[in-house]
């Protein structure tokens, strides 16, 4: 009788707190799931009641990594109450500070969280000794990107500038010129990294399910457009509850989402999925030698797709920071009216497509509030990976499996504190 | 032997562990040659439980957080607490002023009964705690000082005078004179006033310094044709109020 019992109590180098639970007989799966066991956070009544211009200082520390998607997506919610239209300088340097999260979190997930995997290390610190050059470069570009929003926004974590409207301060003109240099650096040090990307076997696994984000005519989409999904096509932002289709399941509190199928994905992978035609010639250079071609049915890919976005982000910002200096800057009146009604703001967080929706007051103060996470809706989707996963590699010995399922979960890059501050916490009566 | 450093996170947003990788990177590979870290959930996968120095983050919320702090007090010769949430209960004491049971069921409907919460607090109202990094999140220079501090077992020097010194030295404009209102003048300083500096007000996360002047401060608002109500509504963000009101 052959037994595998695997228990990961608190999976490491995520954010925030999840299990992972596989106990397996004689080669027939018993128990399988990924847990979420995040502290209940309350964002949602903390919001209410709050005049707006706090609510996107509140939602921003709904996460440490994304709360500059937390941030705009709240920003953006309050906006389309309000009816405002932001200038089209506000929406350049908007973008621009978007940038700034999607490469850092990119960064910090390739080369800090998943990398470890791949080398052999329980993290990046034995790193520093044998590969201390990459370590270095890691760090260089987490601190361009931490740079970039600092001079938009004041800092990374919890941007500061960045409200209702517009900018309370504008970025000045030669940390801009200093920043498009760096940028134009930054490239040869995405070189080296695709270079040790291109020598990393990731796990052979194809299960295909519904890819969502957002969609833009314009652009490669992170702010802006409608909901794309792979099996459905456009939905207007007004309309994202069709599309995330929550529900509860018996064996736990846990929030799924679902749309066309049982599941969806969304983040870097369902992006490159939907949008790869719009990413600029350099990243779609990097996909191909990577080895990443839509569409691409591999979860544990999330992490190359996220590479990919990353030198597509870089050159990105280096052609809006060309559009600024040769449009120039001016300071912008910004009167906010306040107005009663409801207003849904949608971005791309890096880990995936993230609504807030709002409805407030003629006074302007929050009267509810309606948050849906990217990692939530992966949850589901996690579960049917491993559902399908764990028969093809039961034979293996167990602390390949325990691996190669923490491999998948982290590939999806999960947010646990995000989606804990709305219901994904699993209980055990 | 190079001390020991364990990272916790309890309730929170993570951001304040995961920022101090956004220091300067010779800075973080000298830190890291000085120290040895032991724990750190968030970015590695080992986990001991022989540390000297824990870094506590986040706010305690449930009850089991209480006993897993304790844990760490006894085994830790030394305990920070890194961020508003853990030094002064932060921006998750906005759930303590709905009632807990309305707050459940807004958020978790019929599930709420099985959910273990409890009203938000920081560490130190737990466990003694040695030092305080404060903000939210920190600032980078100070968190590099405050560990720099230790290890040379030194008490880091922390400023106990208001925001308003360095909103000053930074050259901003008074936001009072600008039609906005501020809790600068009570928040302990050593952000250098980055968030007025940054276009906006200050909120306080830093927490009030060690003797506030409230007199000034309500006269302030006086002047300004503002009530305690207005600014403690305001203020709330992180708790702060709660200790002006005391």
């Amino acid at each position: 009788m052959t037994k595998v019992n695997i228990n990961v109590h608190q999976l490491t180098r995520v954010e925030g707190h999840g299990n992972i639970v596989l106990n397996a007989r004689d080669g027939r799966i018993e128990e399988l799931r990924w847990e979420v066991t995040e502290s209940p956070r309350f964002f949602e009544v903390m919001m209410r009641g709050r005049y707006y211009e706090d609510v996107p200082h509140i939602a921003s520390r709904i996460c440490g990594i994304c709360s500059i998607a937390h941030s705009t997506a709240s920003i953006q919610a309050t906006e389309a109450a309000f009816r405002i239209s932001p200038s089209e300088q506000t929406l350049l340097l908007r973008k621009l500070l978007y940038n700034a999260e999607i490469l850092e979190s990119h960064v910090l997930h390739v080369l800090f969280l998943a990398a470890p995997d791949f080398l052999g290390v329980g993290s990046v610190f034995p790193l520093v000794e044998t590969h201390k050059d990459v370590v270095l470069l890691a760090l260089r570009l987490k601190r361009l990107a931490y740079n970039l929003a600092e001079v938009l926004a004041g800092r990374k974590t919890h941007p500061i500038s960045c409200v209702v409207g517009g900018f309370a301060k504008l970025p000045g003109w030669s940390e801009l010129e200093a920043l498009r240099q760096r940028l134009e650096d930054a490239r040869a040090d995405f070189d080296t990294v695709v270079d040790l990307v291109k020598t990393l076997k990731i796990p052979d696994f194809v299960r295909e399910t519904e890819y969502i984000s957002l969609q833009d005519r314009k652009e490669y989409a992170y702010i802006s457009g409608h909901i794309a999904s792979s099996d459905a096509g456009l939905t207007p932002v007004e309309k994202y509850l069709e599309v995330t289709n929550e529900f509860c399941v018996p064996h736990s509190t846990a929030k799924y989402t679902r749309n066309q199928r049982d599941s969806y994905m969304v983040g870097a992978l369902a992006r490159f999925n939907n949008n790869h035609e719009q990413l600029s010639p350099r990243a779609q250079k990097v996909a191909e030698e990577i080895g990443l071609s839509a569409p691409c049915h591999n979860p544990f890919m999330i992490t190359v797709a996220q590479l990919v976005e990353s030198v597509d982000v870089v050159e990105d910002s280096i052609s809006i920071i060309d559009r600024i200096l040769s449009r120039g800057l001016q300071e912008e009146e910004n009167t906010v009216r306040v107005r009663a009604g409801r207003g849904i703001g949608a971005v791309e967080a890096p880990r995936g497509i993230l609504f807030h929706d709002y409805t407030y007051d003629m006074n302007g103060i929050l009267l509810k509030a309606n948050c849906i996470i990217p990692t939530n809706q992966n949850h589901n989707n996690i579960q049917n990976d491993m559902e399908v996963l764990v028969p093809q590699i039961l034979s293996r010995p167990e602390d390949e499996i325990r691996q190669t399922l923490e491999m998948l979960v982290r590939a999806y890059d999960p947010c646990i504190s995000c989606s804990a501050h709305f219901l994904n916490v699993s209980i055990r009566k | 032997m190079k001390p020991k450093i364990a990272f916790f996170d309890f309730t929170g947003c993570e951001g304040c562990q995961l920022d101090a990788l956004n220091l300067d990177g010779d800075e973080i590979l000298a830190l890291l040659g000085a120290v040895d870290i032991v724990n750190f959930r968030e970015v590695m996968t080992e986990r001991k439980d022989n540390y000297d120095i824990a870094f506590i983050e986040g706010s305690i919320t449930r009850q089991s957080e209480i006993a897993r702090l304790q844990k760490i007090r006894e085994r830790a010769k030394v305990l920070v607490a890194l961020g508003a949430c853990a030094c002064i209960g932060g921006i998750n004491c906005l759930k303590n002023h709905v009632p807990m049971e309305e707050a459940l069921r807004a958020v978790y409907g019929e599930a709420a009964q099985y959910y273990d919460t409890i009203p938000a607090r920081p560490a130190d109202a737990v466990v003694p705690v040695d030092y305080y990094v404060r903000g939210c999140p920190p600032v980078h220079s100070e968190l590099a000082k405050v560990i720099k501090a230790l290890l040379v077992g030194r008490k880091p020097d922390i400023p106990n005078y208001p925001v308003c010194v360095e909103c000053k030295m930074a050259g901003n404009i008074c936001v009072f004179e600008r039609g906005m209102y501020c809790l600068g003048p009570v928040t302990r300083a050593g952000c250098g006033a980055i968030c007025v500096t940054s276009g906006r007000v200050c909120w306080g996360c830093r927490g009030l310094v060690d003797d506030p002047n409230l007199n000034s401060q309500k006269d302030i608002l006086k002047k300004y044709g503002l009530t305690p109500d207005q600014i403690i509504e305001k203020f709330k963000i992180y708790d702060t109020c709660t200790e002006v009101i005391k």
